[in-house]
């Protein structure tokens, strides 16, 4: 445990496929203490899977490795610590890709902690023989119902195994499945020694968590009013300002780009937001409601009073599983009359699959007019909206996956058996690619058990 | 009264939620908020959102924070990965309730910063 009176943890990365330089200007551009990294998407550890049985040397974010691979020496000099879930479903491998990095960069005494207990996929027959439906939170369904296609589940853990691999002197922290903001968390943990009763400043860690877990979202990304945000090639990632009694500041580095008040960090809390009094988690029960959110100066957001409460009995678990096939694709439509060529256009395909014996079903077919309103459908343009252009995008989706790819050589022939003015048409044929199902579950925690190992370089 | 865009007394942010999305309604000012407390309610989201959500809509309420809100339960056309939709991850489904005209006292409006 430390003595820190303040700790500074960064969100260097917000989801899987977020840009690589704001980890690398975070490490760069100012002080910093703790850089937080998600890797990790609902169906990211199915994809893991996936290529670790083709190569037991894959199934990690290898992102990640590429990542500290430019910033290592940074990171020793200036001792930041970094907590990734970038372990996946490979953790071992991720960990010996990094050692093999270190020993490039000559550095020797690397620590490295991996976190596992999540992947529980050779365990799901011996959990459901002991009772555990794994019934799908949103539907109520059973497992059962799909467990022939299971291919993946893990549990999202909490920040305390992140703590242990702290207090056992780890300056890479690796997970594979756990909560985004666990990540943010545990350091608070470690820093001050948090006990796992102390609900509020458990809600307080998990809350500052959220608000960074999806990068510039909360510095200024994706915000209702985006002319007032400056600079947003250069927008900074945040860091959480965290204090052992578990009131914080959410800022940026100086001289970065974005914006941070009390409306971007509020349009952050609302991102996947539930029921804003009962945001649960593995730790605690987090209420949003109990925060005051208060300017603390340029590009700096207090937030103190969290109220917390213990956490449910059970746990999240993620399964993914295969859901069948499917394929679409598009073609831009110019005008006079771009609409109503489209829709021709669509009909045409149809007619000419089922000529074909390709019958697709209402369910398994999708056409969408691209520039006439199809994000809000029924609200903005429309039928009587005649765009210069539209893109025809076309699809279709079912279990045979034989079909699904019948569809794709039939949308490039419109070009010069359709109307005119189709054009457009690139990155080849529409090929069916497999789709993965997202089941969420819930596992009691006595099945729960978590391993800290560390590794040196 | 006098007929506004929401986005005059409101801002926005949303995502998926399962097979649906959420959509967080900010309130520019207390007075838009007290207001949209009482009109913007569940069925007035529900029948707005009605080419996009097929499911039912729930409210909460975030005070602390002027929020409102919004689950819309069926929006994502088949749930994330399956689904064939350009918005399958209801990105925009905020800025969809943002687009909502309502007809507003002007004293709420005036007491309401404009959007930048």
């Amino acid at each position: 445990m430390g003595t820190k009176e303040k700790v500074l943890i960064a969100n260097g990365q917000g989801f899987w496929g977020d840009s690589i330089l704001g980890p690398i200007r975070l490490v760069n551009e100012g002080p910093l203490d703790y850089l937080t990294l998600d890797y990790l998407a609902e169906v990211t550890l199915s994809i893991m899977q996936k290529l670790r049985s083709r190569d037991p040397k894959m199934g990690y974010a290898t992102d990640f490795v590429k990542l500290i691979d430019r910033v290592l020496p940074q990171l020793m000099e200036k001792d930041i610590k970094v907590i990734a879930n970038a372990g996946g479903v490979n953790p071992h491998a991720c960990k010996d890709a990094l050692l093999e990095v270190a020993a490039k960069h000559g550095i020797k005494g690397l620590k490295i902690a991996i976190v596992e207990g999540d992947d529980i996929l050779d365990d799901l027959d011996n959990l459901m023989a002991k009772g555990e439906a794994f019934a799908n939170m949103d539907t109520g369904a059973p497992l059962t119902d799909v467990r022939d296609t299971v291919s993946s589940a893990n549990i999202y853990l909490g920040a305390f195994p992140i703590a242990e691999a702290l207090d056992a002197g780890a300056q890479i922290v690796l997970t594979g499945r756990g909560t985004d903001p666990g990540l943010v968390l545990g350091p608070m943990i470690h820093e001050f020694g948090w006990k796992k009763d102390d609900f509020d400043l458990l809600a307080a860690g998990t809350i500052a968590g959220h608000m960074v877990e999806c990068g510039a979202q909360c510095t200024g990304g994706n915000y209702t009013d985006w002319r007032r945000i400056p600079d947003m090639a250069m927008i900074g990632y945040p860091i959480v300002e965290a204090k052992p009694d578990g009131s914080f500041t959410i800022t940026k580095h100086e001289n970065t780009g974005g914006l941070i008040d009390v409306s971007t960090i509020t349009h952050q809390l609302c991102y996947e937001m539930g029921d804003p009094e009962n945001y649960l988690g593995p730790d605690c029960c987090a209420d949003f409601t109990s925060v005051k959110i208060e300017q603390d100066g340029k590009d700096r957001v207090r937030v103190s009073g969290a109220v917390g409460s213990p956490p449910p009995e059970t746990l999240k678990v993620s399964i993914s599983y295969h859901e069948g096939w499917k394929a679409s694709g598009q073609l831009t439509i110019c005008g006079p009359d771009a609409l109503d060529k489209a829709k021709l256009c669509a009909q045409i395909v149809w007619d000419r699959l089922a000529f074909d014996g390709a019958d697709y079903s209402a369910e398994e077919r999708f056409e969408e007019f691209v520039g006439s309103g199809v994000c809000h459908e029924g609200i903005a343009g429309g039928t009587n909206y005649d765009p210069v252009e539209v893109v025809l995008r076309m699809g279709v989706r079912g279990p045979d996956r034989k079909k699904v790819d019948r569809f794709g050589p039939e949308l490039v022939p419109l070009v010069t058996s359709g109307p005119p003015g189709v054009t457009g048409f690139a990155g080849g044929r529409p090929k069916a690619t497999e789709v993965i199902g997202f089941w969420p579950a819930l596992l009691h925690h006595k099945y729960v058990s978590t391993n800290v190992e560390v590794f040196e370089s | 009264m006098t007929k506004i865009q929401l986005n005059r007394i409101a801002m926005a942010r949303s995502g998926d939620k399962g097979e649906g999305s959420n959509a967080g309604i900010m309130a520019r000012s207390d007075a838009a908020y007290a207001f949209l407390k009482a009109e913007l309610t569940e069925e007035v989201v529900k029948a707005h959102m009605a080419a996009i959500n097929t499911g039912p809509v729930t409210r909460y309420a975030a005070d602390n924070m002027r929020v409102l809100n919004f689950i819309l339960h069926n929006s994502l056309g088949g749930g994330g990965s399956a689904s064939l939709k350009t918005d399958a991850q209801g990105k925009t489904h905020g800025l969809a309730v943002l687009r909502m005209e309502m007809d507003v006292p002007q004293d709420v409006i005036d007491a309401t910063p404009e959007p930048a």
